[in-house]
C-alpha cells in the first residue's frame, strides 16, 4: 500500500508536479498515463525519493520521508526508464546489486542473498546466461534482467518507468504478462508509467491520467480510455475501439489535409 | 523438489551440463529429469551445506588476481632489497637479513652491508609499498566514487595543497623535518576546502539522491588546485634560490626513506586501506550511477564522503613523505581493470598490491639506471608505465573489455 498527498515538484521555475494525490492498494496495478512532459516520470522519481519534492508519501504505513535509503529500498524497487547497464558487468553481479539494501554497510552478501538472486535469475529464465556480460544481451533479455534486479530487492512496491518502451510488440506483451504474473505470485503493488494506452488498459487495474503535473482523470480503463478525454490531452485524432474480445484499443487517426 | 533443485542450483559438484558461474549455477529449472545429481533428500540437504560454502568462494570472486598480485609484490620486494648501486652480492644481502632472525645460522656481516640493507634498501622498499598502495588504491577509489576514468588521487587538490605546504616550509627556511607535516596539512586542507565548496554549491537544486554532487565537487577541485598552485608558483618565484629543493620535492621520490617516516605514515595508510577496502562492494553498486544506487538503498553522498576522506588521508600521508609521484594512481587501476575485470572487489585490492609492486620496481630502476645519481621516480613511472599501459590497452582482452 502506497499513498501520496499533495506531491509538488519544481524544476527551477517549472512546475513538474502540482499537488498530486493518490493511493495504490496492496496488489493493485496503477497505470500512470499522459502525454510527454505530463509528470509521469517525475511522479515515480518522487515516490522513490530520488528528487526533492513537497508533500507526503506513506508506504506500508510508514512515512517515506523518515526512512533511510536502505529502509526505503526494502519497500520500493524502482526500474528506471533508461537504466545504466555497465557493459562489462555479468548478469549475476547485476542482479546481486538488488540485494544492496539487505546487506550491511560493511558486509558482503550472504548465502541467502545469493540464493534469492539465483532463484530470481531462474524465475526470469536468465539462468542460461548468468555469467554473460551485459553487452552481449538483447533488449528483451536486458529488460528481464533489470526486472530481476528489482525483484531481488524483495520490496512490496514496484515502480516501473516505461518498462517496455524499448521492446517490440510481442516482447512488450511478454514482459507485461511476466510483470502481471509476478505481481500475483508475490502480491506486489505496481505503479507503472506507460505510454502505450492500449497496453495500459489491458494490464493496469486502474489508470491515472496526468497532464501538466495534475491528475486529469483516474479510474478503471473503461472510464479513462474515452475518446473525448484522450483527444483533449493527446490530440484530436485519438479514437478508442473495442475489439471482439472486449479489449480497448487506442489508435490515432490521421487528420484529413487542408 | 523444485526448491531442493534450486538450492542445488547454488553450486554443488559441477556436472557436465552445468558449468559453475560465480556461485550461481546455470539452469536449475529446465534440465531434463533424471540428471545424475538428483539424490535422496537427505543427501541433497547435506550437499547444500557444502554447496553454499563453495558458493562463497566463487562469489567472493576469483581470488586468483589477488594471489598473482601478491606474488608479483613478493618478487618486487625481493628485487628491491637485492638490487642497488652498492653492488652487494646476494649472499651478502641474505646474510644481512638472516642475521636478524632469532635462531640464525652463523654468518659474517659487515656493519656496512648491514646498514645498506637495513637502513637504506629496506626502508625504501617498505615506503614504496605503502606509497604505491595508497596512490593506486586512492586512484581506483576516486575513479569509482566519481565514476570518472580520468580521476587520479590528486584530483581534489592533494597535489596542489601538498606542494604549497612543502613550499611554504622551504621558503620560510624552517627545518626540512617540517615538510612532511606541512605537506600533509596542505593536502588534506585542500581536499576539505574542495569538498566544502563543491558540495555546498547548488545546494538548493541538489537532489536527495546526491545526484548532481560529483560534477560540482570535481569543478571545485580544479578551482582549488589552480588557486593553490598559483600561490605555490608565486612563493617559489619569490624565493628562486630554493627552487631546486622545491622542484625535487615536487618530482617526488623515496630516497629520503627512513624507518621513522614509515612508522609515522603507517597508521594513516592502514586506516585508509581498510576503509577503502570495506567500500569495494559499494563502489560496485555505484557503477550503475548515483540515482540507481540511491534507489537500491545506498546513501551516495555519505559513501562518497567516507571514500574521499579515506583516500585523502592515505594519499596525503604518502605525498607528505614521497612528494608528488605521478602516474601510479591512474595507470595501475586501469591496468588491473583491463587484466582482471572491472569489479571493484578485485580492482581495489589488486590495485593496492599492484601499485605497491610497481612503485618498488620503479624505485629500483630510479636508483640503478644512472647510479650513483638517481633518476626522479616520477620519470620512471611514466617512462615504464606508459608503454606498458599502451601494451595492455591494445591487447585482445582490452579490446573485449572496451568494445
Amino acid at each position: 500500500m502506497i499513498s501520496f498527498t499533495e506531491l509538488t515538484v519544481r524544476y527551477g521555475d517549472t512546475l513538474a508536479l502540482d499537488g498530486v494525490s493518490g493511493a495504490v492498494a496492496d496488489g493493485e496495478w496503477l497505470g500512470v498515463i499522459g502525454p510527454n512532459g505530463a509528470g509521469k516520470t517525475t511522479l515515480l522519481n518522487a515516490l522513490a525519493r530520488l528528487l526533492a519534492f513537497q508533500g507526503a508519501i506513506t508506504i506500508c504505513g510508514k512515512p517515506a520521508g523518515r526512512l533511510s535509503r536502505r529502509e526505503l529500498a526494502r519497500l520500493i524497487a524502482y526500474v528506471p526508464q533508461r537504466p545504466v547497464l555497465p557493459p562489462d558487468m555479468t548478469v549475476s553481479d547485476y542482479v546481486l546489486l538488488g540485494r544492496t539494501a539487505h546487506i550491511t554497510y560493511l558486509g558482503v552478501e550472504s548465502a541467502a542473498d545469493r540464493k534469492i538472486c539465483a532463484d530470481t535469475i531462474d524465475r526470469l529464465d536468465l539462468s542460461s546466461m548468468a555469467d554473460r556480460r551485459l553487452r552481449a544481451m538483447s533488449g528483451g533479455e536486458l529488460q528481464r534482467l533489470v526486472l530481476a534486479r528489482a525483484l531481488a530487492q524483495e520490496a512490496p512496491v514496484l515502480l516501473l518507468d516505461e518498462p517496455t518502451s524499448a521492446l517490440d510488440l510481442g516482447r512488450r506483451m511478454e514482459a507485461l504478462e511476466l510483470i502481471d504474473e509476478l505481481r500475483r505470485e508475490r502480491g506486489l503493488t505496481v505503479l507503472s508509467a506507460i505510454h502505450d494506452l492500449t497496453l495500459a488498459g489491458q494490464f493496469a487495474d486502474r489508470l491515472m491520467l496526468l497532464t501538466n503535473g495534475r491528475i486529469a482523470a483516474s479510474g478503471p480503463a473503461s472510464t479513462v480510455l474515452a475518446d473525448s478525454l484522450l483527444a483533449r490531452h493527446f490530440g484530436p485524432g485519438i479514437q478508442v475501439l473495442t475489439t471482439d474480445a472486449g479489449d480497448l484499443a487506442v489508435i490515432s487517426r490521421r487528420m484529413p489535409r487542408g | 523438489m523444485t526448491a531442493t533443485r534450486k538450492l542445488l542450483g547454488l553450486g554443488g559438484k559441477p556436472t557436465a551440463a552445468a558449468r559453475p558461474v560465480h556461485g550461481l549455477r546455470q539452469n536449475g529449472r529446465r534440465e531434463p529429469a533424471g540428471r545424475p545429481d538428483q539424490r535422496a533428500p537427505a543427501e541433497s540437504a547435506k550437499r547444500v551445506d557444502s554447496a553454499s560454502s563453495q558458493g562463497r568462494v566463487r562469489l567472493g570472486r576469483p581470488t586468483k588476481p589477488i594471489l598473482v598480485a601478491c606474488l608479483v609484490l613478493l618478487v618486487a620486494i625481493a628485487v628491491g632489497v637485492a638490487v642497488g648501486p652498492a653492488g652487494l652480492s646476494l649472499q651478502q644481502v641474505a646474510a644481512a637479513l638472516v642475521v636478524r632472525l632469532p635462531w640464525h645460522p652463523h654468518v659474517f656481516v659487515t656493519p656496512l652491508d648491514n646498514a645498506i640493507v637495513w637502513q637504506i634498501r629496506l626502508p625504501r622498499v617498505v615506503l614504496g609499498v605503502l606509497v604505491g598502495s595508497m596512490l593506486a588504491g586512492g586512484g581506483a577509489a576516486y575513479q569509482g566514487v566519481f565514476r570518472n576514468p580520468l580521476a587520479d588521487p590528486y584530483l581534489l587538490g592533494v597535489a596542489a595543497g601538498g606542494g604549497l605546504g612543502a613550499t611554504i616550509v622551504v621558503v620560510s627556511g624552517a627545518s626540512t623535518a617540517l615538510m612532511p607535516p606541512a605537506a600533509f596539512a596542505g593536502a588534506t586542507g585542500a581536499v576539505a576546502l574542495t569538498y566544502l565548496l563543491g558540495s555546498g554549491a547548488g545546494r538548493s537544486g541538489e537532489s536527495p539522491a546526491g545526484g548532481n554532487g560529483t560534477g560540482s565537487i570535481l569543478l571545485a577541485g580544479i578551482a582549488v588546485a589552480a588557486l593553490l598552485t598559483a600561490f605555490q608558483t608565486y612563493l617559489q618565484q619569490e624565493h628562486s634560490q630554493t627552487l631546486t629543493t622545491v622542484y625535487s620535492w615536487i618530482l617526488g621520490g623515496l630516497s629520503a626513506a627512513t624507518w621513522s617516516q614509515i612508522w609515522t605514515v603507517l597508521p594513516y595508510v592502514a586506516v585508509s586501506a581498510v576503509a577503502l577496502l570495506v567500500h569495494r562492494r559499494l563502489l560496485d553498486v555505484l557503477r550503475v550511477g548515483e540515482t540507481e544506487a540511491a534507489s537500491l538503498g545506498v546513501n551516495v553522498a555519505r559513501v562518497r564522503l567516507l571514500v574521499v576522506i579515506a583516500a585523502t588521508l592515505g594519499v596525503s600521508a604518502a605525498v607528505a613523505v614521497s612528494g608528488l609521484i605521478g602516474f601510479v594512481g591512474i595507470i595501475v587501476p586501469h591496468v588491473v581493470r583491463l587484466m582482471a575485470g572491472p569489479s571493484y572487489r578485485i580492482v581495489l585490492p589488486v590495485s593496492m598490491i599492484g601499485g605497491a609492486a610497481f612503485l618498488v620496481l620503479a624505485d629500483v630502476a630510479a636508483r640503478t639506471v644512472q647510479a650513483p645519481s638517481e633518476v626522479p621516480i616520477g620519470v620512471i613511472t611514466a617512462v615504464a608505465g606508459a608503454p606498458f599501459f599502451l601494451f595492455v590497452l591494445r591487447s585482445r582482452r582490452a579490446r573485449q573489455v572496451l568494445s
